[in-house]
């Protein structure tokens, strides 16, 4: 099982966060906290920069987050163009870490606002491809 | 020992499908060395910048060494994406100043439209982090997005107050003959035009161009005897903030990476914002400028916003902001631009800007970002 099944297109296939794609298949939203130092990653990393240690374990996370910002994208990267308009935002989660994700399809821009409360999902893709987005609460 | 940049020049920007990227970066070669009045055979090594992507040439600096003459002296690639070329600078000044070498070409340059508009599209989605966030579709008008969003929230600004920058600079680029968009636009124009990335619409936004820029760069001794009044580097600042939003500072109205290196080129010139009479900004959408006056330190937190709308940044105002047009007139040939930028200064520092000048400017910065903020650049010049 390897990472290039992440994403509507992936770029990277080789990683050692290949676990990650269990967590989404088993719909659960992870990340890997430092044994050492606790700092908690998100999206998941495989070591720790500041401690420049290798003792990260996974976590599960809640999912649940507010909007920092967001932007309705209309002219999107080729690959998405059957996509767009959609919605990309920076969420805060609860834990502290922040991403970048996209907001559910049925989503409307003009309902969406900086510090709304969303949560994080995991979402089955085409082609055996598994992603996460978020949902208004 | 001082550096002195003795030699600029720079092509029209623009879609050139009349020339490959050798023979642009050949015009702005001639017109450098023009302008230093020295001979290429005494550039003693050449840096050469260009973003990855845009075109198939595999380490494209044996390439133009080549077409401009320039073997077998030193040259190598150098790429800090929209950076480029004032990262290529800060090479050079180092080398200058260690001794290495006396006189040196920093060439930026980029044939965008060598790319079908989709590939361009492709390649502008893989500028964050290809792992976790170009799966998501991003896009660099997208990030810049963010910022924008965020910044109205906290400080009330409208995409009027956005759409002021792209009138003003629109209004400076009619007077550059190098520029891509010769035009000027009105507010209305900015606002009723096509929605991009909201709240960025397209005329906020810098548009892909080919182009090339050159700077020749010497030490002291041999700037004094070329030059009465030479133009120095008094300032060299080089920041980098994390490449993903999840590294970033929250709020996103900051761009950390351009307020380290503002803070270390003050430093080393000994200047404060307020001795800066010219800069050129990074304004490859208009939110940038706004949030890169106040990441440089030109004016309060939250005060962007009402410099421009006061118009404090144009000619006679508090500091005059990209008279040149900024990327937004000039288009942004990525690694041409920070040379842009700097010949404009070198320009205005000499008082031979034809277009629009600054009266007796003594000092003037530059701040050059590369990608979706990784790599701040921040250039201060004095005569």
């Amino acid at each position: 099982m390897s990472f290039e099944r992440f994403g509507k297109i992936s770029y990277v296939s080789q990683s050692k966060l290949s676990g990650f794609i269990k967590f989404l298949e088993e719909g659960k939203i992870a990340g890997t906290i430092c044994e050492k130092c606790g700092k908690i990653y998100f999206p998941p990393r495989a070591d720790c920069g500041p401690c420049l240690c290798t003792n990260l374990k996974w976590i599960e996370l809640s999912g649940e987050g507010k909007i920092e910002s967001f932007t309705n994208i209309h002219y999107p990267p080729t690959s998405f163009k059957e996509d767009a308009p959609y919605i990309l935002a920076a969420v805060r989660l609860k834990e502290g870490p922040i991403t970048l994700t996209t907001l559910n399809k049925s989503e409307s821009v003009k309902d969406i606002f900086i510090g709304m409360p969303v949560h994080l999902v995991p979402v089955e893709l085409s082609d055996d491809r598994l992603s996460f987005e978020a949902r208004v609460k | 020992m001082k550096v002195s940049i003795v030699g600029v020049g720079q092509t029209k920007f623009g879609k050139r499908q009349d020339a490959s990227s050798r023979e642009i970066v050949f015009e702005a070669f001639q017109e450098a060395i023009d302008d230093a009045r020295i001979s290429s055979k005494e550039i003693d090594a050449s840096i050469i910048c260009s973003a990855t992507h845009y075109e198939k040439q595999r380490s494209p600096a044996g390439v133009i060494a080549e077409y401009l003459g320039l073997n077998p002296q030193a040259t190598f690639n150098l790429e800090a994406i929209c950076a480029s070329s004032s990262v290529g600078v800060r090479v050079a000044w180092s080398m200058i100043k260690s001794g290495l070498h006396n006189v040196v070409a920093v060439v930026g340059f980029q044939k965008m439209s060598e790319l079908r508009s989709s590939e361009i599209q492709e390649v502008m989605g893989l500028s964050g982090d290809a792992m976790w966030e170009s799966p998501f579709g991003t896009s660099m008008p997208a990030y810049y997005a963010l910022y924008a969003k965020a910044y109205m929230e906290r400080y009330g600004a409208t995409e009027e107050h956005m759409a002021k920058v792209s009138v003003k600079n629109r209004h400076y680029g009619a007077k550059n003959p190098k520029a891509m968009f010769q035009k000027e636009i009105t507010m209305q124009q900015v606002l009723d035009s096509k929605i991009v990335s909201n709240p960025l619409k397209i005329l906020d936004c810098c548009a892909n161009s080919d182009g090339a820029s050159v700077l020749i760069l010497t030490n002291e001794d041999r700037a004094k005897k070329m030059n009465d009044t030479p133009v120095w580097i008094e300032g060299l600042g080089l920041g980098s903030s994390s490449m993903s939003i999840s590294g970033r500072q929250l709020p996103l109205t900051s761009f950390t990476c351009s307020v380290e290196a503002s803070k270390q080129a003050y430093r080393m010139a000994r200047l404060e914002p307020s001795d800066i009479d010219v800069v050129e900004l990074h304004d490859s959408f208009s939110i940038a400028e706004i949030i890169g006056y106040e990441d440089l330190g030109l004016c309060q937190r939250g005060e962007g916003i009402k410099l421009i709308d006061e118009n404090q940044t144009y000619v006679g105002g508090k500091f005059a902001a990209n008279i040149d047009g900024g990327l937004i007139s000039k288009g942004h040939p990525v690694a041409a631009t920070g040379g842009s930028q700097l010949r404009t200064l070198v320009l205005q520092l000499r008082g031979e800007s034809r277009e629009a000048q600054v009266e007796n400017a003594k000092f003037a910065l530059s701040h050059n970002v590369g990608g979706i903020g990784m790599y701040g650049a921040v250039t201060i010049l004095g005569v």
